[in-house]
């Protein structure tokens, strides 16, 4: 095994480009855990904690810049009001320590369906920036997951940063574990309300072989919210319409069974997260939203 | 690989350090500093947490390679770096042995008959130290450590958490003796000295 | 250069009186705040060796072939050990029955067996050359539960049995059976107004320690070798390991190191053999570190458990009969079943009055894991069971559920099922009622002032799962029995050797046991009663080792009675004979040296009239007093092996928990809110660290109600979780508050009027905790632990 460890973002491509079978490690989160017990051993590590820009993020008009390896602790800290669904699920990230070393980075390059970043990024709405010695390119998130952890990356490329789009209305994000801290999700919600576009969009995680957006259920309740009026009356939403969207949400699902849990409560718990979600983030367009503790 | 950092102050050095390799295991197994834990290795207890630049961390999961240069602070040097703490930033923490909050005030529920006094010399221990002793928080203690330095970090950020506040802060850090009740105790025992002293 | 890291003499502080019943802080606290504390994987010596276990990946199989020739070749590597190198004719071990090979012959039994050991220059080099031996494997069918282990043809786990069991067992895959028969239940059913059924299951739990299995093996200039090890009973791992080696006792020195925890899963083997064989192949120092995922392998696991259980009552609420059958899952070796099975049958009716009664417990031989020691042992399935039944009842007879059960709660008098009178306090109604006016924890605490919901206090905690919609609250109580101490005729001593002399002028005591100090408290408590019995102030506790005789084990909720009783006798035979020397010395200075009653307190000889005579240090000037001697408990006796009927246990331990739950019952998530805990214990010695005992082992109780569980592959036999991101354990933010109310009724067979207290908070907790469960949702749950799928049913 060699240890890379490129001062440089610009070192860090030539080295990836030279050695397309390295492993990026930031947080070390997940492939230190590979390595100790002895699930992996790769040719190359390459460390990404001396590039200091990766752990740094801009907030432009549009857009918020994350870089790959900004902590989740810094975004739960710092980035509560222009990514609140992101900051949520930064906050479930197993524990303190580890929130404090493992980035959104990390989430997308080992692109389990299980990580916790996901779903709020699908919500949001998202893209990668991914670099390699050929260039630059934005990967749209709902093209990024391509498989069980796999995704769009070539082999040469790097995660540079996140580019998620800045709220413009209430997110949420709820997990389902059988612990209430440190704990892998049997399933996840993502839920971002977009008034500007008067769209409604979400995210499941650990409920299907990638993270993906429940698009039916999108679409049910974009046409439902239009028809009804509701983005101007901002009147409670009808429970059946509720309903309905948490039933196509569950629908969304294409879960297994594990040591985790069932397909079948995998499909029932998206369906409850979906409806509550959208209730409180309903709740919160309406201005009647109910702060909590503990959460982002 | 050759790794050179800096741990509880002092300068060391690491030769024919295997790039797997764990912080966790050159502290443990080269460097002579076995205090931080080695339960899980991979990151579900907490037992090997260490600051890192200051951030609490699972050494475990850091690459030996990655804290080249770095700055690392350990069980072992919690003492001095709470003493240090204490002298330049007075307030956030009591000096040791000068904390006068008896256990059973800074309890919550029904006390326990006092504790003997015979252990209270103790030397230099930092708060939190003392107040895990005091308290009966440690059993076997194998969880000790990382939880000494998660919740020192906690006292440094939060000098009067909240319950709620100490059980997240410490959410990551698995005890399977306790019960997590004196543990919670000696938290709450050593932030109530500290409010004492100020 | 020595061993770093060897167990130091742990000094006692000179201010205090710290004898029994003061809440004195731990001697070994301060080396454990400060990380000085030397536990088993933190031995390091120069020059040493890592030692590494090559494992089966299937659970049962023939070994066709194995081929080491390249690990052997590998660089760094120094030696290769397969059954083939075993150097004595003994080549298996066990705690009761010797049918563990030390390294598989032939035939692999589980998934996780050891096969090949490695030792080489550095851990990585080690796992490199054992992933080149190649292991030609045969797979067999596997056994997994009763139906396959009995079945015709059925693979015979162990063929050609010769232990003690066989002869009584009905089938070869049955480890141990052991009815319990009473009065006639049959004919007591006619007089039952309410009949109850349930069939129940237990899930396999891991005790899982925060200290892996590790430690030092270094081999000695006289051909034997010097362990430093994490265990639970130093003379019973010797007893085992020299026979494998070809060494006699005295050549292999043990020495406990520190230990992380062990909660009954450091009672059998681990490491400790392979270490010593590798050292002594090698001649270098050897250490050997099991990581998370390899101690899931590395130790037997609580037994699974499938019963049947049959209660009736009168209408007006007494218990008739019952009957019942406890089948557990032994796995692949024996360990601890046969002693499980005891546990079970014998406390299978619980704290309560029922005189007919038809018992029956088995312990199946499979190819699932092995199965063995945990914290209650066999009562903590049992208590699952009949406290789900009690609720049951009560519900049937309209009667509130701790009514109910303080109705038929035994007392002191009670004949148990197995013939023996409870000869000691037994105050089961009074903990439940104690537990039960406990002020109850208020209503919805996640929701502060206002429209504010801290997601830490609700179910699904920091996952952000519900802001309170769903949430319903529910209570429930149980209560439980567990024996202390070793039970069934076993020949549960102890040894303590205590030293007096005068040291800088003041008289110090240093007791030495070989007691397996494992978090307990057992040194702290050793150190009072040295002060108590001998008065001085300073107590050396010597470390741990095999130049003292045995101690028993750290389990069974024994050490405080069994060692706490053995260093209680040897202080006493030390004191009579510093009042000899005295006598001896000085009974010519005052006429009380021969009339009165003496004792040593406050470092002086007094009269009971509180006369003082001398100081120790002027009786024993330059002499030293030392002392070893054996204690035993009151003998046990066998259950008869068709009636069970036997004075089989010492001592009971009761605890009766209420607990208080949140669940929100649409995503079948459970916050615990509170575990209140009543517990008997005789005498606290130590009530700092009684309430530490109580409260741990309420969690552990309360892992497996809700989390805790390793799920094995039905078809395969194969552990599909073994790691800490798969087999939960409570963190501090799944914990309630554990209120403890403690009782002291003393019983006066035991030194101080104490009770062993570790176990018995584990049995009440899951139960309890289920009653609530099920109060919240008013829904069966005939197994634990409950899952949210259990509470949602989809």
């Amino acid at each position: 095994m060699d240890f890379l460890r490129p001062a440089s973002w610009e070192e860090a491509l030539a080295a990836k480009a030279e050695h397309p079978t390295a492993v990026p490690i930031a947080g070390g989160t997940d492939v230190m855990v590979e390595i100790n017990f002895d699930h992996r051993r790769p040719e190359y590590l390459l460390d990404l904690n001396r590039i200091g820009e990766l752990t740094e993020w801009e907030v432009g008009q549009e857009n918020v810049r994350l870089g790959a390896s900004v902590p989740y602790s810094q975004i739960m800290e710092h980035l509560r009001a222009e990514l609140p669904g992101l900051a949520l699920a930064s906050h479930t990230v197993a524990s303190p320590q580890i929130r404090n070393r493992g980035g959104v980075g990390g989430n997308l390059g080992t692109a389990s369906p299980a990580g916790d970043a996901h779903p709020a990024l699908l919500a949001a709405g998202a893209e990668v920036e991914a670099e390699s010695v050929r260039g630059t390119r934005m990967i749209p998130i709902d093209a990024f997951y391509t498989g069980v952890k796999r995704n769009a990356l070539e082999p040469d490329e790097l995660i540079r940063a996140v580019h998620i789009k800045k709220a413009d209305g209430p997110q949420q994000y709820s997990k389902v574990g059988t612990r209430n801290a440190m704990v892998i999700a049997v399933c996840a919600f993502g839920l971002a309300l977009h008034p500007e576009t008067r769209t409604v969009r979400t995210g499941i995680g650990s409920a299907a072989p990638t993270p993906v957006r429940a698009k039916e259920a999108e679409e049910f309740l974009n046409a439902a919210l239009e028809e009804g009026g509701f983005w101007d009356s901002r009147t409670i939403i009808t429970p059946s319409v509720a309903q309905q969207f948490a039933t196509l949400a569950a629908g969304a699902c294409n879960p297994i069974d594990d040591v985790r849990g069932t397909a079948s409560y995998r499909r029932h718990a998206v369906g409850i997260m979906a409806r509550r979600t959208l209730g409180w983030a309903w709740e919160s367009y309406r201005g009647n939203g109910r702060s909590t503790e503990g959460a982002a | 690989m050759r790794v050179n950092f800096t741990v509880n102050g002092r300068r060391h050095e690491a030769d024919d350090v295997w790039e797997g390799e764990s912080l966790l295991y050159v502290l443990r197994e080269r460097m002579g500093l076995p205090g931080s834990k080695n339960a899980c290795e991979q990151g579900e207890c907490g037992s090997c947490t260490v600051r890192l630049d200051g951030v609490p961390v699972c050494s475990c999961l850091v690459a030996a390679g990655q804290v080249e240069g770095r700055d690392v602070v350990t069980v072992e040097g919690l003492a001095d770096f709470a003493a240090h703490r204490a002298e330049a930033h007075p307030g956030t923490g009591c000096a040791s042995g000068a904390c006068g909050t008896s256990l059973d005030r800074a309890k919550r529920w029904k006390a326990e008959p006092a504790a003997g006094d015979e252990t209270r010399d103790t030397g230099e221990l930092s708060p939190i130290q003392q107040a895990f002793i005091d308290a009966g928080a440690v059993q076997c203690g194998f969880c000790t450590p990382g939880l000494l330095v998660a919740a020192d970090e906690l006292l440094e950020r939060t000098p009067q958490p909240s319950d709620a506040d100490i059980r997240e802060a410490l959410s990551g850090n698995l005890c399977r003796c306790t019960g997590y009740e004196k543990i919670l105790d000696a938290v709450r025992l050593a932030a109530a000295r500290a409010e004492e002293t100020v | 250069m020595g061993v770093t890291g060897s167990p130091t003499n742990i000094n006692q502080g000179t201010r205090t009186k710290g004898g029994i019943g003061e809440s004195t802080l731990r001697p070994d606290g301060i080396l454990k705040v400060t990380g000085e504390f030397a536990y088993s994987s933190d031995m390091w010596h120069e020059d040493m060796l890592w030692g590494h276990t090559l494992r089966s990946t299937v659970a049962h199989a023939e070994i066709v072939s194995i081929d080491v020739s390249e690990a052997l070749a590998t660089s760094g590597v120094y030696a290769v050990l397969t059954y083939d190198d075993l150097p004595a004719e003994m080549k298996n071990y066990g705690l009761e029955i010797q049918d563990t090979p030390v390294l598989a012959h032939g035939r692999v039994r589980h998934h996780g067996e050891p096969v090949a050991l490695v030792a080489a220059d550095h851990p990585e080099t080690a796992r490199r050359a054992a992933a080149k031996i190649r292991i030609d494997y045969r797979e067999l069918p596997v056994v997994t539960d009763e139906a396959s282990a009995t079945a015709p043809g059925a693979p015979l786990i162990h063929e050609g049995r010769d232990d003690h069991h066989i002869g009584h067992v009905p089938h070869p895959n049955i480890v141990h059976r052991q009815p319990i028969v009473r009065g006639d239940a049959a004919a007591a059913e006619a007089r039952a107004d309410v009949i109850v059924k349930g069939d129940y299951y237990f899930g396999m739990q891991d005790q899982a320690f925060l200290g892996p299995e590790s430690g030092l093996a270094v081999p000695a200039e006289d051909g034997g070798v010097d362990l430093y090890v994490a265990t639970q009973w130093l003379h019973s791992d010797l007893r085992q390991i020299a026979p494998v080696l070809g060494l006699p006792e005295d050549k292999v020195r043990m020495t406990l190191s520190g230990v992380g925890g062990a909660f009954g899963g450091r009672e059998d083997l681990s490491m400790q053999i392979h270490a010593c064989l590798l050292a002594l192949r090698t001649g270098k120092p050897v250490k050997i570190v099991y990581n998370r995922f390899e101690s899931f392998f590395g130790h037997v696991h609580r037994h699974p458990a499938r019963l049947h259980y049959e209660h009736g009552a009168t209408r007006d609420g007494k218990l008739t009969h019952m009957k019942c059958r406890i089948v557990l899952d032994g796995g692949a070796y024996a360990s601890a079943s046969p002693a499980v099975v005891g546990n079970a049958s014998s406390l299978a009716v619980g704290p309560y009055v029922i005189e007919d009664v038809d018992i029956e417990a088995i312990a199946l031989y499979t190819n699932n894991p092995p199965c063995g020691a945990m914290r209650g042992f066999g009562a903590v399935q049992a208590c699952f069971a009949y406290e789900a039944q009690m609720d049951k009842l009560a519900a049937r007879l309209d009667m509130d559920p701790v009514e109910f059960r303080q109705l038929n709660a035994m007392e002191q008098g009670t004949l148990l099922p197995t013939g023996q009178q409870v000869d000691s306090p037994a105050p089961v109604a009074e903990l439940l009622r104690r537990v039960k006016a406990m002020p109850m924890p208020p209503e919805r605490q996640w929701e502060s002032a206002g429209e504010h919901a801290d997601v830490r206090a609700l179910p699904g905690g920091l996952s952000n799962t519900t802001h309170g919609e769903g949430v319903v609250r529910g209570v429930g109580y149980a209560v439980g029995l567990k024996n202390v101490g070793f039970s069934e005729g076993f020949d549960d001593y102890s040894t303590a050797r205590v030293r007096m002399e005068v040291i800088g002028g003041e008289p110090v005591a240093t007791v030495h046991t070989a007691m397996a100090e494992v978090g307990q408290g057992g040194v702290t408590v050793h150190a009072q009663i040295a002060r108590t019995e001998l008065g001085v102030s300073q107590v050396t506790i010597h470390p741990a080792d095999t130049q003292v005789g045995s101690a028993g084990s750290t389990s069974a909720s024994r050490q405080t009675y069994v060692t706490g009783g053995a260093v209680k006798n040897s202080c006493e035979a030390v004191r009579e004979q510093v009042l000899e020397m005295g006598r001896r010395k000085l009974g010519t200075h005052h006429p009380a040296w021969a009339t009165a009653e003496l004792l040593l307190e406050g470092g002086k000889v007094v009269t009971d009239g509180g006369e003082v005579l001398a100081d120790i240090a002027d009786v024993l000037e330059d002499e030293a007093v030392d002392i070893e001697l054996e204690w035993r408990h009151r003998p046990t006796e066998a259950f008869d092996l068709r009636t069970g009927q036997g004075n089989g246990h010492v001592q009971y331990s009761f605890a009766a928990h209420r607990a208080v739950v949140e669940v929100d019952t649409e995503l079948g998530l459970v916050k615990v809110i509170e575990l209140a805990c009543a517990q008997d214990v005789g005498k606290a010695l130590n009530p700092l660290s009684v309430v530490g005992q109580i409260q741990g082992g309420t969690i552990q109780g309360m892992g497996i109600a809700v989390m805790e569980e390793i799920i094995v592959d039905p078809v395969t036999a194969k552990v599909r979780n073994p790691s800490f991101t798969d087999y939960l354990l409570p963190t501090i933010l799944d914990t309630p508050t554990i209120p403890v109310d403690v009782l002291e009724l003393a019983d006066d067979h035991a030194p101080y009027g104490l009770r062993g207290i570790g176990e018995a908070p584990t049995l009440s907790s899951t139960p309890a905790v289920l009653a609530a469960i099920r109060n919240a949702t008013g829904l069966e749950l005939d197994r634990t632990p409950v899952r949210p799928e259990h509470l949602t049913g989809v």
